[in-house]
C-alpha cells in the first residue's frame, strides 16, 4: 500500500506542479480570488474522517464490534459529506460563475486536480462502504483487522493529499 | 496447478490443447507469467524490427520513395513506442518475475493475482497499440497509427493538430500499459522486502534482486507522471482543457518536462535490469565472486536517485535559462560516475579470473564494451552547447540505439542463453549462439557506429528523405546493410529457442557451475519452486554448499 500512495503521490505532484505553475496565467475569464470559497466546513469533515476510521479500526482490535461499526459508518458519512460539498461548490461555479474545465487555465487545472482527489475520494468510499456491507453480512471478524489498517492507510494518504490541494488551492493560489 | 511441469508434460498427450492453453492464460505462477512477458516481448521485437527495416530501407538512398511521409512518421512513432513499452519492458518485468522469487528463495511473488492482471494490461496496451492501424482510413489509408513521435511533443498532440484518434491510441494504450508496470512495480517490491528466505538478509540477496529493487522504485516515481501528462492531454484533447494550449496560456513546454521526468527515468528501468544480468553472469564466467558487492549495491541506488533530476537534458535546444542549463549539464554528468564505477567493478571482477567464453560470456562482453562507449557518447550530449548540434541528429539516434540495443537487448540476449536451461530444462546450442552472436555484432556495430558520422554531419531524425550531395549517402547505406546481419542474428536467435527447447540436450539444475538459489531445484523449477525453503548463510550458498571447507561465510 505504502508502494501504491508513492506511485499516487507522483500522480498529484504532477497536477500540483502544473497548477502552481499555472497560478495567474489565466488569458482570459474569472479569477480564482473571485469565485473561490475556502470549503472550511467540509475539510474539517474530511480530515475528522481519518480521526474515526483510526479510532474504528483501534475498536476492531479490541474486538468492539459495535463501536467499529458506528465509528466506521461515521467516517463514510463524514467523506459523504466532503463529496456533496464539492459537489455543491462546482455546481455553483459551473451555472454561477460560468467556470467549466475549458474556460481558462484556472477552470482546467482547478477541476483536474480537485476532481482528480474527488476521484480518489469515491473510490475509498466504495471500498468503505464495501467492508460496511462485510459487515452488515455478518462475516467481518477481529481477524480481518490488517486488512482494514491497510485500507485505512489509503483512507489516510487520501486525506493528506486534500491537505496539500487546499493549500495550494484556497491559500496559495488565491 | 501443482504439479511438477515434466509430469504435466507427460501427461500432456491426453490433455487437449485447450485446456493447457486456459492454465497459461488463467496462471498466477511467476515463471509463466515472466515466460509469458518474454514471448510477447519476442514477438514484438520482431515487429518492431521490421518498423525499423521498413525506415532504413526508405532512407538507403536519398529521394527515396519507398513509403510516404505520413507512413514514415508512424514508422519512427511505432517503433519507438513498441520497442521501449512492449519489447524492453515486458523483457525487464518477464526476467525480474522469473528470477526474483527464485533468487531469494521465496515460492512465488507476493501477490501473484496482481501479477497476472498486470502481465494482462501490459498485454492489452500493446494490442490495443496495434489495432490503431486498422483505424482511420484502415489499411488502405496507411492506418491511424500514433504518427507524433514516441515522445508526442506538444502541440502536436492538440485535437486541432492531431485531427484523427492516432494520438488518443498512443495515450490510452500507454495508460493502461503504465497501470500494468506500477503493478508489476509493487508487487516485485513486496516480494524482495518481505519473502526473502531465512538468513538472507538484504546485504546477501543476489545483485540482480537489489537492482530490480532499484528498478521497481523507479518505476513507481517515474510512470506516474507520464500516467499524470496522459491525463492531462486527454483532458485536453477531449474536455477543452488548456494544460499544453499556448494561445489559452498553456505551455507546451510543460509537456516535455512531465514527460521526460517519465522518460529518463524510464530508460534507468530498462538498464538497471541489464546490469543486473551482467552482475550475475560476469562472476560465474569469470570464476570469481562480484567485484565490490557493496559499492555496486550503492552505486546502483545512486544511479536511481540521480536520474530523477536529469531529465531536462532531453531539452537543451528547447531554449531553458543557462542556469537551468547548467543544472541539468551537472547532474547529468554526476550520473556517469556511480555508472562508470559499476564498469570498473565488473572489469575488476574478470581482471585474475579464469573465463569461460560461453556464449552468455561473449554477450556480457558485448555488453561491457558497448554501454562504455554508449555512456561515453551520452556524457558529449551531456555538454550542453555540444548538445545544441547534435541534439535530435542522427548522433543521439545512435547514442541511444547504443545503450538500448548495444546494453540493454545485449545482456538480454545473454540473460536468454543463460537462464534458457533453468526455464526449459535444455541447453542452447553453442554453435547457434555464437553464430547469433557474431552475425548480431557485426550488425550492430556496421549500423550503430557508422550512423554517428551523418549526426555529426547535421543529418537530423525523424525525416522520410534526404537530399544528395550533403555527404550522408553512403553513411546511410551503411547503416542500412548493417540491419540484414542483424535480422540475420535474430532469426538464427529465434531458431535456436526453438530447436533446443525440442532438441536440446538436457540441461541438470546447475549447468554453468553458478551460486545463485535458483540453480538450487530442478530444470525447469517445479510449480512451487523449493521442496523445502533453504536458509542461507552468505551471498553465494551454492558455493557454500559446494564447496564446505571453504564457505564464504567465513570471509563475509
Amino acid at each position: 500500500m505504502y508502494c501504491l500512495i508513492t506511485a499516487e503521490a507522483a500522480i498529484f505532484t504532477i497536477f500540483v506542479v502544473a497548477y502552481l505553475f499555472y497560478i495567474g496565467k489565466s488569458v482570459t475569464g474569472p479569477k480564482p480570488n473571485d469565485v473561490l470559497h475556502a470549503p472550511v466546513f467540509y475539510s474539517v469533515c474530511l480530515l475528522a474522517s481519518s480521526l474515526t476510521i483510526h479510532a474504528a479500526v483501534r475498536k476492531l482490535v479490541a474486538g468492539n464490534m459495535a463501536a467499529f461499526a458506528r465509528l466506521w459508518l461515521l467516517t463514510i458519512v463524514l467523506g459523504g459529506t466532503f463529496l456533496y460539498g464539492t459537489a455543491r461548490e462546482w455546481a455553483h461555479l459551473i451555472v454561477d460563475e460560468g467556470l467549466t474545465v475549458s474556460t481558462n487555465l484556472f477552470g482546467t487545472t482547478y477541476y483536474s486536480l480537485v476532481g482528480l482527489h474527488a476521484f480518489h475520494v469515491t473510490v475509498g468510499l466504495m471500498a468503505l462502504i464495501i467492508v460496511a456491507l462485510f459487515y452488515f453480512a455478518a462475516q467481518l471478524r477481529r481477524e480481518h483487522t490488517e486488512r482494514l489498517e491497510i485500507l485505512s492507510m489509503y483512507w489516510h494518504f487520501v486525506d493528506a493529499v486534500w491537505a496539500v490541494v487546499f493549500t495550494v488551492v484556497y491559500v496559495i493560489g488565491v | 496447478m501443482s504439479t511438477n511441469t515434466s509430469a504435466l508434460s507427460e501427461a500432456a498427450a491426453t490433455r487437449p490443447l485447450t485446456l493447457r492453453l486456459h492454465e497459461w492464460v488463467t496462471t498466477v505462477d511467476h515463471k509463466r507469467i515472466g515466460m509469458l512477458y518474454i514471448l510477447y516481448a519476442l514477438v514484438f521485437l520482431v515487429v518492431g524490427g521490421i518498423e525499423a527495416a521498413i525506415m532504413r530501407l526508405q532512407l538507403i538512398r536519398p529521394n527515396n520513395d519507398l513509403v510516404s511521409p505520413q507512413v514514415f512518421n508512424q514508422m519512427f512513432t511505432m517503433h519507438g513506442t513498441t520497442m521501449i513499452f512492449f519489447v524492453a519492458m515486458p523483457l525487464v518485468f518477464g526476467f525480474a518475475n522469473y528470477l526474483v522469487p527464485l533468487m531469494i528463495g521465496a515460492r512465488d511473488m507476493a501477490f501473484p493475482r496482481l501479477n497476472a492482471f498486470s502481465f494482462w494490461m501490459t498485454a492489452l496496451g500493446g494490442l490495443f497499440l496495434y489495432f490503431s492501424f486498422l483505424g482511420g482510413d484502415g489499411l488502405y489509408g496507411g492506418g491511424g497509427a500514433p504518427d507524433v513521435g514516441w515522445f508526442a511533443y506538444a502541440p502536436l498532440t492538440a485535437k486541432t493538430f492531431s485531427v484523427g484518434h492516432s494520438t488518443d491510441f498512443w495515450t490510452l494504450s500507454l495508460l493502461v500499459s503504465g497501470i500494468g508496470s506500477v503493478g508489476t512495480a509493487i508487487n516485485i517490491i513486496a516480494t524482495i522486502l518481505c519473502m526473502r528466505c531465512p538468513g538472507m538478509t538484504l546485504g546477501r540477496m543476489p545483485l540482480l534482486a537489489w537492482l530490480n529493487l532499484t528498478m521497481a522504485g523507479l518505476v513507481i516515481l517515474a510512470v506516474s507522471p507520464l500516467t499524470a501528462a496522459q491525463l492531462m492531454l486527454l483532458i485536453d484533447r477531449y474536455l477543452g482543457g488548456h494544460f499544453f494550449d499556448t494561445q489559452g496560456g498553456g505551455s507546451a513546454v510543460i509537456w516535455m518536462h512531465f514527460f521526460w521526468i517519465f522518460g529518463h527515468p524510464e530508460v534507468y528501468v530498462l538498464v538497471i535490469p541489464a546490469f543486473a544480468f551482467a552482475s550475475e553472469m560476469i562472476p560465474v564466467f569469470s570464476r570469481k565472486a562480484i567485484f565490490g558487492y557493496p559499492v555496486m549495491v550503492l552505486a546502483t541506488v545512486a544511479i536511481g536517485f540521480i536520474s530523477m533530476s536529469v531529465w531536462a537534458h532531453h531539452m537543451f535546444t528547447v531554449g531553458m535559462t543557462s542556469g537551468a542549463n547548467t543544472f541539468f549539464v551537472l547532474s547529468t554528468m554526476a550520473i556517469s560516475v556511480p555508472t562508470g564505477i559499476k564498469i570498473f567493478n565488473w572489469l575488476a571482477t574478470m581482471w585474475g579470473g579464469k573465463i569461460r567464453f560461453a556464449t552468455p560470456m561473449l554477450f556480457c562482453v558485448g555488453f561491457l564494451f558497448q554501454f562504455l562507449i554508449g555512456g561515453l557518447t551520452g556524457v558529449t550530449l551531456a555538454v550542453a552547447p555540444f548538445d545544441w548540434h547534435l541534439g535530435n541528429s542522427y548522433y543521439l539516434v545512435a547514442h541511444f540505439h547504443y545503450v538500448i540495443v548495444g546494453a540493454i537487448l545485449f545482456a538480454a540476449f545473454a540473460a536468454f542463453y543463460y537462464w534458457f536451461p533453468k526455464a526449459s530444462g535444455k541447453m542452447c546450442s553453442e554453435a547457434l549462439g555464437k553464430l547469433h552472436f557474431w552475425l548480431f555484432l557485426i550488425g550492430f556495430h556496421l549500423t550503430f557506429d557508422f550512423m554517428h558520422i551523418p549526426g555529426l554531419l547535421g543529418m537530423p531524425r525523424r525525416i522520410y528523405t534526404y537530399e544528395s550531395g550533403r555527404g550522408w549517402d553512403i553513411w546511410n547505406l551503411i547503416v542500412t546493410i548493417g540491419v540484414v546481419f542483424q535480422a540475420a542474428g535474430i532469426l538464427v536467435f529465434v531458431a535456436n529457442l526453438i530447436l533446443s527447447y525440442l532438441r536440446g540436450k538436457a540441461a541438470g539444475n546447475d549447468p554453468w557451475d553458478a551460486w545463485t538459489l535458483e540453480w538450487a531445484t530442478s530444470s525447469p523449477p517445479p510449480s512451487y519452486n523449493f521442496a523445502v525453503i533453504p536458509a542461507v548463510r552468505s551471498r553465494r550458498p551454492l558455493w557454500d554448499l559446494k564447496h564446505p571447507e571453504d564457505p564464504d561465510w567465513r570471509y563475509e
